[in-house]
């Protein structure tokens, strides 16, 4: 019933000349997703890909089980010195991404342009 | 269509996660109808669907032999829903999500379920059913508030 996630590595560079990478996700976010949110960026390299940053342009629905997934991912970055970001994210879901505190620990972007004008 | 009067309308989910999707629908499509703008519509599919997962999960365990019922009474100025399950109901009603906590290990990562239903819309209480059934959330979102 919940349509399947996929998850797209991409490597960008910002302005400042910082290799970034980008984690595109496509469909719900929910218990189910847990291969494409957590795997993809599980198969990573920690050396290198420092910045990280989730594409939820293409997500229409995420769910607590779903955020529980991003947390994960938000431990596992904090623990290797990763720091992780996110564009693309519907007015509702970047107030509740506000609402959990996951603001503190990843920062919210209305774009990718906006995201890697920051990094 | 343009105006409500203690309108209901009811479904019934089976106890597979990924249902919650089809009460999320029905009750936008009932908020719409109703007039509410689209930041609160999207306040109640969240905390619908959230609802809707608790009574999948943990009322009825996901017991393919259990439904979810899902009523949704229009009034003039607000809309409730409830959600009913076989479960005995909360213990206790979960205190606030620490990202802090979660970062660091010292909280499970999930459980935010009930704290966004409380955030997003205007009443919700939990009852519990008698002899351990029909357990419900009952939800309230009115037309003039403005949720944080």
């Amino acid at each position: 019933m919940q349509s399947e996630t996929k998850a797209r590595v991409d490597q960008l560079t910002s302005p400042a000349g910082h290799p970034v990478t980008a984690l595109r996700f496509e469909g719900d976010i929910a218990s189910t997703s847990k291969e494409a949110v957590l795997g993809s960026y599980q198969s990573l390299p920690k050396a290198t890909a420092k910045l990280v940053l989730l594409d939820f342009t293409k997500v229409d629905y995420i769910n607590s089980s779903g955020i529980a997934l991003v947390i994960q991912m938000l431990i596992e970055a904090a623990n290797s010195g990763q720091k992780v970001y996110a564009f693309g994210l519907s007015p509702h879901f970047t107030k509740v991404f506000t609402m959990v505190g996951i603001t503190k620990y990843a920062g919210l972007f209305p774009s990718q342009a906006d995201a890697l004008a920051a990094l | 269509m343009s105006k409500v009067k203690s309108t209901s309308v009811e479904v019934r989910l089976p106890s597979q996660l990924g249902y919650e999707k089809v009460a999320m629908s029905t009750a936008a499509a009932v908020a719409k109808l109703m007039g509410f703008r689209e930041d609160r519509v999207e306040d109640l599919k969240t905390a619908v669907a959230e609802a809707c997962i608790n009574a999948i999960e943990h009322g009825n365990k996901l017991n393919d032999d259990l439904s979810v019922d899902v009523v949704l009474s229009a009034g003039v100025n607000a809309l409730e829903v409830k959600v009913i399950d076989d479960g005995n109901g909360l213990k206790t009603v979960p205190k606030k999500p620490d990202i802090d906590k979660k970062i660091h290990g010292e909280e499970d990562p999930r459980g935010m379920g009930m704290f966004l239903i409380q955030a997003l819309v205007d009443e919700a209480e939990w009852v519990k059913g008698s002899n351990g059934k029909s357990s419900y959330v009952r939800l309230v979102i009115r037309l003039d508030a403005v949720a944080d």
